[in-house]
């Protein structure tokens, strides 16, 4: 068998893991436009402030390609796919063959259109190795940084150089921080956190125009900066599928199995759109753990074998600046709250389940909510009042301890 | 694998698991020099009910979701099964608090991550936890 996989990270080193599970023989080749050992692309911030190193941040040992009888092809992209050939392009003009194809491309950062943008010299993004890179040669100690969004990109770049430069300023369309994981409190909570270690913010608002080194916003202000970060978003890499002729939504679409509409075909990690299990929706999940296990399960069905992936949820842990969030499902249904200075917690209960949480401060055992979401729990069948209050395997039944801790 | 199992029904709630676990990790001769004035962080804890009580630890997982999700690779099994972590290269984001479904993964106060590896870097052998028990409501086997 011929596998190859076009990516070199999460999802691309869970397929790797997931073939090798399955069959030791078969020849892997992965093909990669980031010419290096694959590295954990959600630490470039932590890169940045000394928490951790080129080497320390490779996602797999150094022997990782000879362990698991791996070829690369780094620093090549792939053009197109042949569906009918079983081939693919590089831009160098050489063809590969394979048998079964994974697409792992992972997604790029959104750029939209504005306003005097190409009269500013010193701009990045921040979704790479080369983009942290980049970005921690142009600071100096004396720099005003300026970043667009204030999601999770934004303000892990922000975290990133914050004790490195003068100031960072955090511009935003939403009217709160973080908006794709948090509600409005614990938005709020979060923000003064990060008010207070001096991160400023302009919510609500958005660059009207650039003219070099400044910006104009929408709500009349006038930033000076010396940097500039645009971390608005990401959209899933798609067009190698759909330029093949595959089906593809916001991302590439695959079923429980990976594969995409393509024979031989499949697709995992941040490229392809998810069926949400918390809220019974398909979106696009661009998460690490997502990614791994989708590549895993496309590699396990690539090698022969039969596995679904079919418990995908939003769900992330992140810290910024001391203060750590964990959040997981989607926020639908009734709504159970505490609040004190230092922590906050809120669940989100529909249909007797538990379909989300957020907890900020305090994040203790929270996999045991996550679990309560992804096993899709009815609460009746335990004492949730004294799992919100503290999780705990206390509130599950004696049955269900028994499996876990005695392995009955 | 062996893995620590529970009876439940033999556990007294006595905490002495916690206590042999935090001592195990200190490397020292001395327990109660070793743990004096200390808050502990051990890898086992457990929980009391009104009249039950039985202790939790890493169930080290065939299919780890933690190990699976861990962002940086810190998380790893080895070829006898054991979830290990390397502190080196965990950067602390708590991903593996995010997603170990029984809470076995724990952030400590000064804000690392520590986690149950059966003693494979302390004691050898037997946990400690489990050497320590005097009710035999931990064993150490394989099931
Ligand atoms: C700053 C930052 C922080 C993050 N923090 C977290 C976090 O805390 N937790 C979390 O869960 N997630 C986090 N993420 C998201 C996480 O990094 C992604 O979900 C994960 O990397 C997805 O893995 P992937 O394998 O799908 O794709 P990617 O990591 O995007 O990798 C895809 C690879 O394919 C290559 N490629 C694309 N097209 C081609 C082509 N045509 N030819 C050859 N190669 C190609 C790309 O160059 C890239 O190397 C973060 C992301 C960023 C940028």
């Amino acid at each position: 068998m011929n596998y190859v996989i076009i990516g070199n990270s999460a999802a691309a080193v869970g397929c790797v893991e997931g073939i090798r599970q399955v069959d030791q023989k078969g020849k892997i080749t992965i093909i990669s436009d980031e010419p290096y050992h694959t590295y954990s692309r959600p630490l470039i911030s932590y890169l940045l402030c000394g928490k951790t190193t080129e080497e320390l941040m490779r996602y797999r040992p150094d022997d990782f390609y000879q362990t698991n009888k791996v070829e690369t092809i780094l620093g090549q992209k792939v053009t197109k796919i042949d569906p009918d050939a079983k081939q693919v392009l590089l831009e160098s003009g050489k063809t590969v063959s394979y048998d079964k194809l994974l697409c792992a491309t992972g997604s790029s950062p959104f750029v939209p259109p504005m306003k005097g943008l190409e009269t500013v010299e010193q701009k990045f993004t921040f979704m790479t190795l080369d983009a942290a890179t980049a970005l921690q040669k142009a600071i100096t100690p004396a720099s005003n940084v300026l970043i667009i969004g204030a999601g999770l990109i934004g303000l892990k770049c922000a975290e990133g150089i914050f004790d490195s430069v003068r100031s960072v300023t955090v511009v935003d369309l939403a009217p709160h921080i973080l908006s794709s994981i948090l509600d409005e409190a614990g938005a709020q909570m979060m923000q003064r956190h990060l008010e207070k270690q001096g991160l400023k913010f302009y919510l609500n608002d958005s660059v009207e125009s650039f003219d070099h080194n400044t910006a104009l916003l929408k709500s009349g202000e006038k930033l000076t900066f010396d940097q500039l970060v645009l971390a608005v978003g990401v959209r899933p890499n798609v067009s190698l599928i759909k330029d093949a002729g595959g089906k593809v939504g916001r991302g590439i679409v695959i079923d429980a199995t990976m594969q995409t509409s393509l024979p031989d075909v499949y697709a995992a990690g941040d490229c392809t759109e998810s069926h949400d299990i918390s809220s019974d929706q398909d979106r696009i999940l661009a998460l690490l753990p997502n990614a791994y296990l989708q590549g895993e399960c496309a590699g396990k069905n690539m090698a022969g074998a039969s596995c679904v992936f079919d418990k995908a949820i939003p769900m992330n842990a992140i810290g910024l600046l001391g203060l750590h969030i964990i959040t997981a499902g989607s926020y639908e249904g009734e709504e159970k709250c505490v609040q004190d200075k230092e922590s906050y917690k809120k669940m989100f209960i529909k249909d007797g389940k538990l379909k989300g949480y957020i907890l900020i401060g305090n994040i203790d055992r929270a996999g045991i909510y996550t679990n309560l979401i992804r096993e899709q729990t009815p609460l009746s069948e335990i004492d949730f009042d004294m799992v919100f209050e503290h999780p705990s395997l206390m509130a599950f039944g004696r049955g269900y301890r028994d499996k876990v801790l005695a392995g009955k | 694998m062996k893995r620590v199992y529970v009876n439940e029904k033999w556990c007294l709630g006595c905490h002495l698991c916690e206590y042999n676990c935090a001592f195990a990790q200190t490397g020292e001769p001395d327990m109660a020099r070793a743990l004096k004035d200390k808050t502990i962080h051990p890898n086992i804890r457990v929980e009391d009910g009104d009249d039950v009580h039985f202790a939790v630890n890493c169930r080290h997982c065939d299919e780890a979701l933690c190990v699976k999700s861990c962002i940086t690779g810190a998380l790893s099994k080895t070829a006898d099964g054991v979830v290990t972590i390397d502190q080196d290269k965990c950067v602390h984001c708590f991903t593996c608090v995010l997603t170990c479904p029984y809470g076995c993964i724990l952030p400590t106060e000064d804000g690392a991550v520590t986690k149950c590896e059966l003693c494979l870097k302390t004691t050898k052998g037997k946990p400690a936890c489990v050497a320590g028990c005097p009710n035999n409501a931990i064993v150490f086997e394989e099931r």
